[in-house]
């Protein structure tokens, strides 16, 4: 890649006050991310990595400052909008969110339904990104015949389905043990390498000091560090 | 929009509502039994006005105003005893006549007519047999060019000597309507609150719909899908619900004139003319409209405050 190169993502200035609490969640937030970067957001519970997550997918609008995703205002973006900006992006959650109901297969090719794809286009894409994940031969299974780490699998292959260039991942390791951690890391490196930008938000210290990448710890919702090939703690 | 509304995406929202109704069952029931009975009250309201209407311009043109005059033994003051006089006689007739504009024709029909009507109207009652010509009273029939204006005529005659009394059948008919009407505005009034019984019912039902789908409704937020088609299998649950209860409203619409107005109404009360399929084909349109608008309306407005987009 040729340097210098505009910023994917940039937070300007930015701070958020939830109405309930007098103390803001993030603030004062200055951050650029490249294209095709992986960057760890670490810190305790209530630090601010999950609202630096939620004002990217504009569940949260900042209270001040700029939040810009590939040259678009994040923020001032108007209502009708914002799910053309979400099919830029996929999110994955600790709790995998699938629906019960749903084989695989369903579960990812809904997320492909409810965007108005064609039935021909789901049926090409969905064993696709199936396979990307691993998870080939498994798509008549239902989420509950499958373990921890399969299901984040699946949760990753319905992100990645509408090809986004951008993956958000609220503490995607969170409920599965530490071997299960490693392959779903090593999952979404994969993913990082075929040129996505990965944002990950983690307090899982083992993960982030294996994986070498760009590390930014919050603390009381202000950033503290920015390191490039960093570990979770002061290194 | 890059929406497209193909057969794919048909199929997928037709899937959607499905599953929908078959988790909502009781609740689905509800409305649509809700919907039947509010819409079926408001029918019979507009059923029940279509009738009054169709009697007043049956009715109102054939009103007569019958200036019944004294006969030897009425008590009226304006009867002298020994009943009544040519003199007086002629003299009503040309009042009557004088009330140019007002009365279109005028017809007298004497003691021994009134007799033979009498008799033929009480055929199989003993009372035909009791009555003599005498009692019976003479009297002019008025028919009236304006039917608005019977009580100028009633104005002008009634103090009169040899005028025992005026009788405007319209009178009689307005006491009817008033009571036809009576039974129109129960039935609006039930059907007023039973919409807004339906209101509550539909926005309680469409939370519990955005409840139980809550986990397909965060992940469509999640991946983009727009607005419209997060909310389009909400508002077609509550839309097939509304279009049931309309069609059940009609079908009882349907009943009532068939087996209470044709079957039983038309053959008892044979002097009278009933409304026709018409109007049950338009009240059915009119009550399957207002069905309709009331879930839209009433779902947008649920749809916006319980289900975040």
């Amino acid at each position: 890649m040729t340097e210098p190169q505009e910023p994917f993502i940039t937070f300007e200035e930015v701070s958020k006050v939830y109405q309930k609490k007098s103390e803001p969640a993030v603030s004062n937030v200055n951050l650029r991310i490249k294209p095709g970067e992986f960057v760890f957001f670490v810190g305790a519970s209530g630090s601010g990595k999950s609202t630096l997550l939620r004002l990217l997918i504009r569940e949260e609008r900042p209270t001040q400052g700029r939040v810009l995703v590939d040259g678009v205002d994040v923020g001032q973006l108007k209502d009708r909008k914002v799910p053309r900006h979400r099919r830029k992006l996929g999110t994955v959650f600790q709790d995998f969110r699938l629906l019960p109901g749903k084989t695989v297969f369903e579960n990812v090719a809904f997320a492909l339904e409810v965007i108005g794809r064609s039935q021909r286009e789901i049926a090409d894409r969905v064993p696709e990104v199936l396979s990307q994940v691993g998870l080939y031969g498994r798509e008549r299974r239902r989420p509950d015949q499958l373990s921890g780490g399969e299901q984040q699998r699946v949760a990753i292959a319905r992100a990645l389905a509408n090809r986004p260039s951008l993956l958000l991942a609220d503490e995607p390791t969170g409920n599965l043990d530490p071997e299960t951690s490693v392959g779903i890391m090593s999952l979404l490196n994969n993913i990082h390498l075929a040129g996505t930008t990965v944002v990950m938000a983690t307090h899982d210290a083992a993960i982030v000091d294996r994986m070498r990448k760009r590390v930014v710890e919050l603390d009381g919702g202000h950033v503290v560090r920015d390191q490039t090939r960093g570990i979770y703690g002061y290194g | 929009m890059g929406d497209s509304l193909g057969m794919g995406r048909f199929r997928f929202v037709v899937n959607e509502v499905f599953q929908g109704v078959a988790r909502n069952l009781t609740m689905t029931f509800a409305v649509i039994v809700t919907f039947a009975v509010t819409l079926s009250l408001l029918g019979v309201g507009l059923l029940v006005g279509a009738q009054v209407n169709q009697m007043k311009d049956y009715w109102y043109d054939k009103v007569e105003v019958s200036v019944f005059l004294c006969t030897a033994d009425a008590d009226s003051l304006n009867c002298s005893p020994g009943g009544l006089t040519n003199k007086q006689r002629v003299d009503i007739k040309d009042k009557l006549q004088s009330l140019e504009g007002v009365v279109e024709s005028i017809y007298f029909e004497t003691q021994a007519e009134a007799y033979e009507r009498f008799r033929e109207q009480f055929a199989s009652s003993p009372i035909a047999r009791t009555a003599s010509i005498d009692q019976l009273p003479a009297s002019f029939r008025v028919k009236l060019a304006d039917p608005e204006s019977y009580q100028l005529v009633t104005e002008a005659v009634q103090d009169m000597p040899g005028v025992d009394v005026v009788r405007d059948q319209r009178d009689t008919l307005d006491r009817l309507f008033v009571a036809l009407s009576g039974l129109q505005v129960v039935a609006l009034g039930f059907a007023a609150t039973m919409l807004v019984v339906t209101v509550m019912l539909v926005s309680n039902t469409m939370r519990l719909a955005a409840f139980a789908r809550r986990r397909e409704v965060g992940i469509m937020r999640l991946v983009g899908a727009s607005k419209f088609s997060i909310r389009l299998p909400f508002l077609i649950e509550a839309l097939v619900a509304a279009l049931v209860g309309g069609v059940l409203a009609t079908g009882a619409l349907v009943a009532i004139k068939v087996w209470l107005v044709d079957g039983v109404l038309a053959q008892s009360f044979s002097f009278t003319p009933f409304f026709g399929w018409g109007v049950v084909w338009l009240a059915g349109g009119v009550v399957a409209l207002v069905g309709v608008t009331l879930s839209m309306v009433t779902a947008t407005f649920a749809l916006r405050r319980f289900l975040k987009v």
